[in-house]
């Protein structure tokens, strides 16, 4: 109970199920308030289905998932989540302006933050571009922006920073940090391990599992690996051969 | 119900339309020729008296079929659909503010194509001008509360554009244009009976023989504004917060 009102999400037991293929199965882990919580794992492992469940998307076949002390999806948690898909969901036939002034307006948020907001990814100088006339890591911005209107209490935030160059990645990461600061809770995938060292914690999926859920620094001197993708490699392979030790025993 | 999500939904898509210059022209030019052709078809002829009326509100049907069923097809596609369904916006005022940004826009097309036949073209209608536009813009209204449902069972646009032949065409073949509704077989007639193109059709009729405006016209009227509702109705039961 005490845990509840500390964690910003509490996954219980997931599972979801797509056709005959299970995507995730019984997935558990809590998201600390204020922290930014990696969620890795190589493409198809299940991120974007925890994070669609999150935010209450997702169909789900067993088990629970709270945000805020909500049911996620539930109503009060509307204008409380922000939520980044992969691909960039914004009107490409609306300027940047326009796009964030309609999502502004739906979120009920105040006259100022669209201002704010094209400040905070860096895209004063496109305010009133198409967005189809934008690049790809352009359009992924305006998307952010989009999910910072209203200054949500979780960010959830699928592959925010893919096709970037390093710079803004940075900047970005630094920007997830001073949110963080000031009580933001970040969820954000990855399939770029590199990525990692910038969680204050770190979920790694794999097959719809968690192989850990830990700090980064720990995860590196448990696996005595140097860096997060050698210890992804190690607690695989450190699975594999449990699996394979539990069917000679049985 | 939220006001201010309708009229913000509402302004979007009207911006949308603003940016996108040629659908606009289209949208007001195509139904102004194909009335214009079939006035110089049956040149010297009643016919375009007696089906020129009843074609003014069919066009606008078609038209606004097509645009608002591939119109929230994008919307589902490219995700925003999804965004905003995570935000505190109801499924029907999402809904509404496309019918509000298409009813509009179907006023405007259906002045210029009715202006266009009535003062140009000189079409004869016995009844008045008003309650001519009033049924045009019914219809369009119709065709895009269908196209907003349609829209959910169609997972790519090539099978969004395939409904329009699947769900307007019977409807025309019914509604009473080519052959009168009372001189089909009892089968035939039963089906046009429930197809609300039948009962726009009719009320244009009524507009075009009768010069004092009847019950029958209102009774038709209330009819297809009971089927826009229906299908606005299920269009919102389609739109899904969860899904696979």
């Amino acid at each position: 109970m005490m845990n509840n009102s500390i964690a910003a999400i509490a996954v219980d037991g997931l599972r979801v199920v797509r056709g005959s293929r299970t995507v995730l199965d019984g997935l558990s882990f809590e998201v600390r308030r204020g922290s930014v919580t990696g969620l890795l794992g190589p493409s198809g492992s299940g991120k974007t289905t925890v994070m669609r469940a999150i935010v209450g998307v997702q169909k789900i076949a067993g088990g629970g998932v709270e945000v805020l002390g909500h049911p996620a999806g539930s109503s009060p948690l509307r204008s409380r989540v922000g939520y980044v898909t992969q691909a960039p969901s914004v009107y490409a036939d609306l300027t940047v302006a326009e796009n964030l002034r309609y999502f502004a307006a739906v979120l009920g948020a105040p006259s100022g933050d669209v201002g704010r907001v094209v400040g905070e990814v860096g895209l004063e100088e496109y305010v009133d571009s198409l967005i189809a006339s934008l690049s790809g890591g352009q359009r992924a911005r305006v998307s952010l922006a989009a999910a910072l209107l209203g200054t949500p209490e979780l960010l959830v935030l699928d592959e925010p920073t893919v096709g970037l160059d390093p710079v803004l990645r940075r900047d970005l990461w630094r920007l997830f940090h001073e949110l963080a600061g000031a009580g933001t809770t970040l969820l954000i995938s990855s399939h770029v391990m590199d990525e990692a060292v910038r969680c204050d914690r770190l979920l790694l999926l794999r097959d719809g599992r968690l192989l850990a859920d830990d700090e980064p620094t720990a995860l590196l001197a448990q696996t005595g690996t140097a860096d997060v993708e050698a210890a992804f490699l190690a607690l695989v392979e450190g699975e594999s051969r449990n699996t394979t030790t539990v069917e000679v025993t049985s | 119900m939220n006001m201010r999500c309708t009229l913000a939904t509402a302004r979007r898509v009207l911006a949308q339309l603003r940016h996108d210059h040629r659908t606009l022209a289209l949208l007001l030019v195509v139904p102004c020729v194909l009335i214009a052709l079939l006035a110089w078809v049956f040149d010297g002829t009643p016919v375009f008296d007696v089906i020129g009326a009843p074609l003014l509100g069919v066009f606008p049907f078609v038209v606004m079929f097509l645009v608002t069923s591939v119109a929230t097809l994008r919307e589902r596609t490219s995700g925003t659909l999804e965004r905003l369904l995570t935000m505190p916006i109801g499924k029907l005022d999402f809904l509404l503010g496309y019918a509000l940004a298409f009813g509009a826009l179907a006023v405007v097309q259906a002045s210029v194509a009715s202006g266009l036949a009535l003062f140009v073209l000189g079409l004869d209608v016995a009844g008045p001008a008003w309650l001519l536009l009033t049924v045009a813009v019914l219809d369009a209204v119709l065709g895009m509360a269908l196209g907003l449902f349609v829209s959910a069972f169609a997972a790519s646009e090539f099978q969004a554009v395939q409904f329009m032949p699947a769900i307007v065409l019977p409807q025309f073949l019914l509604c009473g244009l080519l052959v009168p509704r009372e001189k089909m077989n009892d089968v035939l007639h039963a089906i046009s009976d429930v197809l609300p193109l039948s009962y726009a059709v009719d009320a244009m009729r009524s507009v075009t023989l009768s010069a004092s405006v009847q019950g029958d016209v209102w009774r038709d009227l209330l009819v297809v504004a009971g089927a826009v509702v229906l299908a606005l109705g299920l269009g919102a039961a389609t739109l899904r917060r969860r899904s696979a």
